[in-house]
């Protein structure tokens, strides 16, 4: 499905997003803490995403900046103030769901009418806006369609239209893509990220899926259990990493033993530079990303010999799993042109990146 | 009561694909019987005669005697004699009955199913409630009769007490529980365990998402009651409606336990044109009655389904 | 204290609501059912309390006086019997049968069970009085022929218990895998399919024989007699049996619905083949 250019937008005014910040926030249920002291603060018309795996506690963070759930601890401050004892209907903030959110006895144009209505905007007035929004996710024509007749792309877009047609300060979006197909996902978050930016509105994004984190958020927000492990832009993530659940978690990443002498990781004979904080000597695991692996020749120097376990074909590029004479694997990133096949041999050489490491035993593995 | 299954069988024939299977719909019977052709379906044969003669031709004589005089001469005077006043104030009793149990049942049952909303689906409390809601929607007839005499009955502990603590005689103007007043209050009894069975999963199909969203845009919990909930639960809420008058309207033994005197309703009527062969001096006035009491119930069933499917559509 | 989120939401209600609501409605339901009770103790009009209508029931006379009602019992046991009889030979062949053979007229088998709940049983009756002559000169005039009536009346009972366990087990898949391990179909009947349908057709035994127990209209209107018709009757000289044999018909009912909640619910909780 093709995105039309839309023919209007709300009109934006300049720094309409407002400035978000968290601190100290703190969430308990029962025993359990879901959020352990979540510290972030947001420029206006920032976009922020909360990435984790299930159960860091992204979702509540995001919950807790809606009013859904309320805070045992800590503030909740938009444009500085307070409002964690202001209740969700005041708050003043858009939201999309990740599933079944419209309204399923009112048509596309009256659930985004809706919360126009809330406001007691006058009829004639919520039709204009509520068609303008509609026109912007590139829903102009849908408008007296109902939820049921829409794919979930639709819905989608409908759900975003609505939250944002009544300007609100902050633009909060729990997995809005999760539940829909591979190739809707990939348009519809370029969708989302246009027009936040056209809007100038500030947006929090919570997802798993790191891909579509560092695709088009301004900051990315790693959590676990409950922590923001690190905030960074998508390249600072990427590249310096904090600790291996990090570097982990964004991006694919192979775990091979080496040894940190002098402040450089020597693996299989290569020495590569140290990411992050010094660590004293001693054996480490050490991160190695596909990207940072080639395809060598036997004669070549600093060779790693390894044997092929399998090849998996991406469509611009190639990934292979290497199972190396000490039984740890090497994922690499190559070229299609070369198809190593199951069981041959190979030479691997090290790219001379600095790479992250975390001694043996205290942090075996991440996550 | 068999309209209390009604609920699930209902939606089931709306929504039903026929035959869908993971593996693909077999283009007929998949195993080579050694007899061809026809002769395949005669496994259906025994359930098939045993529902023709059972439920097939009594039907059919049930709607269809009313057609005919004793004699076996076509005629239209008994279906004449169905607007006769009598006939047609049976009908209006018994429409008022059914009405005023199927509204009074259904806001009661609808409170208590609010009320459970929220309870968790196999915790004590709802399992206590869905057992005695299923005990209490069959329980009816002689039984149901009983029990209210015991309860309300002129001889009961509370009409004694409420004489002798208040002065107060319930049946000072006519002992009404063996009226169709009386039905009034003895059928509310089954209609509203009824009303829970059928309309409880409708609540519960209503999504958190939409309490969400609607807290997120602005709205208050009324907003959410009167702009979102009551609307969706509309046709469930009417469908169940109509099947609360569906199973009033049907209810014989009740009626027939308690009122003694005379026949208010039309099942009672029917009651009394099979007993005693005549009324209103026409033959087969049974038939016609039943005639008129089928077509009360297709058109109610059929509105029930219609709303079924809407209510379906929206809470998938 | 905090509140929930969904008592906040308005999606739940608060306890003091939920609890006058089910407090009240809890009350006025029980009622009835405790004066039921309350009455079997009565001593007549005295106002005094006695035992001596549940303990009259084993006395030695017990059985000649109430001769009629036990009677009537035993004609309502055989009624369940036989019902039951009809619904697992007759019904659910043909459901089995629908379901592996006949796909398509699954919709079909479904709108006729339906028929009976919008043809009543009072309906139903004023057809029945001329096919019952019928029954009566080729069977006889023995109570059991009422059971034929009976298994029209409990078939939406019976189709939904036992659809929904052909739908929840894969009966299509298991019959194909029993006949690929050389099964003819009569063992992959008995050994495959029956033991799988165990709770579906329990469920829809038990709740044809609670039908049955509580049926009325028809016996009463083909002049037969069933524990109704006799309660009724026994109701006009002495209420405080009656009375009784009411509650015992209602506990038995109550049992027999709760244990089909039991039975369903540790299909869920059980073990997913």
């Amino acid at each position: 499905m093709t995105l039309t250019a839309p023919t209007r937008t709300l009109t934006a005014e300049p720094g309409s997003g407002a400035t978000v910040e968290l601190r100290g926030v703190v969430k308990n249920y029962g025993s359990m803490q879901a959020l352990s002291g979540i510290d972030l603060a947001m420029a206006p018309g920032e976009f922020v995403a909360l990435l984790g795996p299930s159960g860091c506690g992204k979702t509540t963070a995001l919950r807790a900046l809606s009013g859904l759930e309320t805070v045992d601890a800590g503030s909740i401050l938009i444009d500085g103030v307070d409002v964690a004892s202001t209740p969700t209907n005041k708050r003043d903030i858009g939201m999309v769901f990740q599933s079944y959110s419209l309204f399923p006895h009112m048509t596309v144009t009256e659930n985004v009418e809706f919360g126009l209505r809330m406001r007691r905007v006058p009829k004639a007035s919520r039709r204009e806006r509520a068609g303008e929004a509609l026109e912007m996710v590139g829903l102009g024509a849908h408008g007296t369609r109902f939820a049921h007749q829409l794919s979930g792309g639709q819905q989608q877009r409908v759900a975003l239209a609505r939250a944002l047609v009544t300007r609100p300060r902050v633009l909060l979006l729990d997995e809005p893509l999760s539940a829909l197909d591979a190739k809707v996902r990939v348009q519809l978050r370029e969708e989302i990220r246009r027009i936040t930016r056209d809007l100038g509105i500030t947006t929090v994004f919570v997802t798993h899926d790191q891909e579509e984190a560092l695709a088009i958020a301004d900051r990315v927000a790693v959590m676990r259990a409950g922590r923001i492990e690190q905030i960074g832009t998508p390249r600072d993530l990427y590249a310096t990493p904090v600790n291996p659940f990090v570097a982990d978690f964004v991006g694919l990443t192979s775990r091979v033993p080496g040894r940190l002498v002098g402040g450089e990781v020597v693996v299989y004979g290569t020495a590569l530079p140290l990411l992050g904080e010094p660590q004293p000597d001693g054996p480490v695991m050490a991160l190695i990303r596909p990207e940072d692996v080639v395809l060598a020749d036997a004669g070549d120097p600093d060779v790693i010999e390894a044997t092929v376990v399998e090849s998996s074909f991406l469509g611009s590029l190639r990934r292979t799993r290497f199972e190396l004479p000490d039984g740890a694997t090497l994922s690499v990133q190559h070229d299609v042109g070369d198809h190593p096949q199951a069981g041959e041999r190979a030479y691997l050489r090290l790219k001379r990146n600095a790479v992250a490491a975390s001694a043996i035993p205290t942090e075996k593995s991440a996550t | 009561m068999t309209v209390a299954n009604a609920p699930v069988l209902v939606s089931g024939v709306v929504q039903a694909e026929p035959g869908r299977h993971p593996i693909g719909e077999p283009a007929g019977p998949t195993t080579r019987s050694p007899l061809g052709g026809l002769a395949r379906y005669l496994g259906l044969a025994p359930f098939a005669v045993y529902v023709v003669i059972f439920l097939g031709l009594p039907t059919v004589l049930a709607i269809v005697t009313g057609f005919f005089t004793e004699d076996g001469a076509f005629t239209l005077d008994n279906i004449a004699g169905l607007f006769a006043p009598v006939v047609l104030s049976t009908f209006a009793s018994s429409f008022w009955v059914s009405a005023v149990t199927a509204v009074v049942g259904s806001v009661i049952g609808a409170l208590v199913c609010y009320a459970l909303l929220g309870t968790r689906a196999g915790g004590a409390l709802r399992s206590v409630i869905d057992s005695a809601s299923s005990v209490l929607a069959q329980f009816g007839g002689v039984m149901l009769a009983f029990a209210f005499i015991a309860a309300i009955g002129g001889q009961s502990l509370l009409t004694l007490w409420l004489k002798n603590t208040f002065g107060l005689d319930i049946y000072a103007d006519g002992v009404w529980l063996y009226q169709p007043a009386g039905l009034l209050v003895v059928y509310t009894y089954f209609q509203v365990p009824l009303m829970i069975i059928t309309f409880l999963p409708a609540l519960e199909g209503l999504k958190p998402q939409w309490a969400e969203a609607n807290a997120t845009l602005g709205g208050t919990r009324l907003t959410y009651w009167t702009r979102i909930a009551f609307p969706v639960l509309a046709p469930s809420f009417f469908g169940s409606l109509l099947l609360l008058f569906a199973n009033a309207f049907s209810s014989y033994a009740t009626a027939a336990a308690l009122v003694s005197q005379g026949s208010p309703i039309v099942p009672l009527q029917i009651r009394a044109a099979l007993v005693s062969e005549t009324v209103l001096g026409r033959e087969n006035m049974a038939g016609a009655l039943a005639l008129g009491m089928v077509v009360v119930m297709v058109v109610v069933m059929w509105g029930y389904s219609v709303l079924q499917a809407r209510t379906s559509r929206w809470q998938k | 204290m905090t509140t929930k989120n969904s008592v906040r939401l308005g999606t739940e209600p608060g306890t003091v609501a939920r609890w006058v609501i089910l407090g009240v409605v809890g009350v006025v339901f029980a009622f009835p059912m405790l004066a039921m009770v309350e009455f079997t103790f009565r001593d007549g009009l005295s106002g005094g309390h006695t035992l001596d209508h549940w303990t009259g029931l084993l006395s030695e006379d017990a059985a000649r006086t109430y001769r009629n009602l036990f009677t009537a019992i035993g004609n309502s046991l055989l009624l369940a019997v036989v019902t039951v009889g009809i619904v697992l030979v007759v019904l659910l062949p043909t459901m089995i049968l629908v379901h592996l053979q006949f796909p398509r007229l699954r919709r079909v088998l479904e709108f006729v069970c339906i028929i009976p709940i919008t043809v009543p049983a009072i309906v139903l009756v004023v057809g029945l009085a001329p096919v019952y002559s019928v029954v009566v000169e080729v069977f006889g005039g023995s109570i059991w022929t009422l059971a034929f009536a009976y298994g029209i009346t409990v078939l939406p009972y019976a189709y939904r218990a036992i659809q929904s366990n052909l739908d929840a087990v894969d009966v299509i898949t298991l019959s194909e895998a029993g006949r690929t391990l050389s099964a003819n179909w009569g063992r992959v009947l008995w050994h495959v399919l029956l033991p799988n349908l165990k709770r579906g057709v329990l469920a829809a035994s038990f709740i044809s024989v609670a039908v049955v127990l509580g049926e009325f209209t028809i016996a009463s209107l083909l002049n037969r007699v069933n524990l109704q018709t006799a309660l009724l009757q026994v109701g006009q000289s002495d209420p405080y049996v009656a009375i009784i044999f009411a509650l015992l018909a209602l506990l038995l009912a109550f049992v027999l619905l709760l244990s089909i909640g039991r039975i369903g619910r540790s299909r869920r909780t059980g073990s997913e083949s």
